[in-house]
């Protein structure tokens, strides 16, 4: 075995392929595959098998090996079609075949070590990428192969032929939940929970009577507050930036009051003796110490305002957004909408948590957590 | 020396207590003291002695409790807002999130000077110090030896006559110290800048100094004052002299006197 230079990957992908072969055929009902389309699955396994031997690695023998270890998982999933449901043992053993070739594709990428930033750049990039594929492909096949129902759990490929055909009401929706009620009341909790943040630094009154209250509210489950939220500001979005400012206001106003005492006593010292102001020392010391503190409020307040307004959209709502699609589509066993709402959902919160990390590389570099030592 | 016109320094039984939890602590105790303009008085002695308390009461970064402290015949309190003194600490304490450009500029920044005076400043303090050319990089890509060297431009770079340093080479190797001990004088006789030198290092001292004054804890106070013989121009191997070993041992024997109390 270790003659012939296999990874236990191959070697149990070559077990499972043995096992296949006296267990087809792959599916149990008429048409199933043509032999070709068979063969060529096997052709395709061993020849994986095959180039994930060795161990000197080269770029294109990794290549061989991921294009026809997902070469195979493509040809999988496209026999699917017609078949759903009737998937034999070995159909499973196949895609199993496949999943530790591709896994083996992730190992021996990670052991390379490219002299190149691009080459790097790559590598970095195509390991959480194919993975996060492979939970698509084994989710596609499995649901599919097995027959689940699609209340129980809608394949990846139905989720994603709803969004493309859903395009206009997803974009009403994000418009509403988004951009109307999650960015408005981050925008103004945030702020608010900094000015105050800053309000109790200058004043001690505040600080004393203020910030023990605070602490006491932040435990509250702050979305019970989402149907007195419409009593107050009406159905349509302003209640819902309304519960996102009461979510987002206290992990910003706590972390600011702790961010303001960051800064050293040699550093305020220093200020001192230049008899520096309180505002000239608030901003030129006490901010840019704060500022990873902040980031770290406006990381948390980015999921908390998404979270927020979906879950506020349960309750009371003009019939748009994504909260409110969730839960209508639900009730109507149209799950892959509300799959396809939630994937955007993912996607849009992502997004909105990358830009803020961007912005905190580019503004506290100087932190040893960013520059790394 | 002209003391009476020329009075940065004045002290006259200076007391300050520390109300700590384990009952008050006297740092430092009846201390008189003239130092003069363009004088390099060092401080001596070993922990808890009260060498640093003393540098920040004339810094007003501690209020004294007893006696009376005048810097430029005023309080501290109206020397601190007039910019009488520029302090260098311990470590070189730069903000990391400016380069050394930035961190000389700040306390002209907060002076309120002009970009184009702020440049100008930047580019002298930096030459006095060797950093020129290290204007853009930031405090973390340099050295210990050059952090503190940018610390010291800094405190020089609005002009005050007075320079208060608390311990600045201590954690510093000897040869990288050695060397800004040369530095340091040489800026010194140039400068014409009263200096106020915190250390524990009797040769820093002695090779340093005009003055030094030998304290002991407990409570911290005055032991021994000792006028220098050595001439202004020193290099580095006047350590060797017979003259300078004299100092360092009668330095020595004042730390040792204020010891003996405890034993």
């Amino acid at each position: 075995m270790t003659r012939l230079g296999l990874s236990w990957q191959a070697l149990a992908a070559l077990v499972l392929c043995i096992g296949a072969a006296f267990g087809l055929p792959l599916f149990d009902s008429q048409p199933g595959t043509s032999v070709a389309t068979t063969v060529e699955i096997f052709a395709l396994i061993l020849a994986a098998i095959v180039f994930s031997a060795g161990s000197g690695f080269r770029p294109t023998s990794v290549f061989l090996l991921f294009a026809s270890a997902h070469s195979a998982a493509w040809l999988l999933i496209s026999a699917l079609a017609g078949n759903e449901g009737t998937a034999r043992l070995s159909y499973f053993a196949l895609l199993a075949a496949t999943w530790l070739l591709a896994w083996r594709t992730v190992s021996v990428l990670s052991h390379l070590r490219p002299v190149t930033a691009q080459g790097r750049t790559f590598v970095r990039l195509a390991i959480p990428l194919l993975f996060g594929v492979w939970i698509l492909i084994l989710w596609e096949a499995i649901v599919r192969g097995a027959g689940v129902s699609a209340i129980i759990l809608p394949p990846p490929s139905a989720i994603a032929a709803r969004i493309v055909t859903s395009l206009p009401m997803l974009a009403a929706d994000v418009n509403q939940t988004i951009f109307k009620s999650a960015l408005t009341g981050y925008i103004i909790g945030g702020s608010a929970g900094f000015l105050v943040a800053i309000l109790a630094d200058r004043i001690a009154f505040f600080r004393r009577g203020l910030l023990p209250i605070g602490n006491m509210m932040s435990a509250l489950p702050i979305i019970g507050v989402a149907p007195i939220m419409v009593t107050w500001f009406g159905p349509d979005w302003p209640s819902k930036a309304g519960v996102v400012v009461v979510m987002t206001f206290f992990p910003m106003l706590v972390n600011t009051v702790t961010g303001l005492t960051a800064s050293g006593h040699m550093e305020r010292d220093l200020m001192r003796t230049y008899a520096s102001s309180y505002w000239q020392t608030l901003f030129k010391l006490r901010l840019p110490a704060a500022a990873p503190f902040i980031f770290n409020a406006l990381k948390i307040n980015s999921t908390l305002a998404l979270i927020g307004a979906i879950v506020a959209e349960f309750f009371t709502t003009p019939v748009v957004g994504m909260g409110f699609r969730i839960s209508t589509e639900i009730g109507l066993l149209r799950v892959d909408m509300a799959w396809a709402e939630i994937a955007v959902a993912a996607l849009a919160g992502s997004v909105f948590y990358g830009v803020i990390a961007l912005i905190e590389r580019a503004t506290t570099f100087w932190h040893p957590s960013i520059r790394g030592g | 020396m002209t003391k009476s016109t020329s009075t940065v320094v004045s002290a006259r039984g200076l007391g300050l207590t520390f109300e700590t939890s384990d009952g008050p602590v006297r740092a430092l105790s009846d201390v008189d003291l003239t130092i003069g303009k363009g004088e390099f008085v060092s401080f001596i002695g070993p922990s808890g002695c009260g060498k640093t308390t003393f540098l920040r009461v004339i810094a007003d970064l501690e209020k004294p409790t007893d006696g009376t402290i005048e810097i430029n015949g005023m309080t501290p309190e109206k020397a601190r807002e007039s910019r009488a003194y520029g302090y260098v600490f311990q470590a070189a304490a730069l903000f990391p999130w400016r380069t050394i450009e930035r961190n000389v500029t700040l306390p002209l920044e907060i002076m309120g000077l002009s970009r184009a005076a702020q440049k100008e400043r930047v580019k002298r303090t930096l030459e006095l110090v060797n950093l020129t050319g290290f204007e853009n990089k930031y405090p973390w890509q340099l050295s210990g030896g050059m952090q503190q060297r940018a610390s010291i431009a800094r405190a020089l770079a609005f002009d005050a006559d007075l320079l208060l340093m608390d311990e600045p080479f201590g954690a510093l190797d000897e040869i990288v110290r050695d060397h800004l001990n040369e530095q340091l004088l040489e800026l010194w006789r140039r400068t014409n800048k009263t200096i106020c030198f915190v250390t524990h290092s009797i040769p820093e001292a002695v090779y340093l100094s005009t003055r030094i004054v030998v304290m002991s804890p407990r409570p911290g106070r005055v032991t021994d004052v000792i006028e220098s013989t050595l001439p202004k121009e020193r290099p580095l191997d006047i350590r060797e002299t017979p003259e300078f070993l004299a100092i360092a041992a009668r330095v020595r024997d004042g730390l040792r006197a204020g010891h003996s109390y405890e034993d």
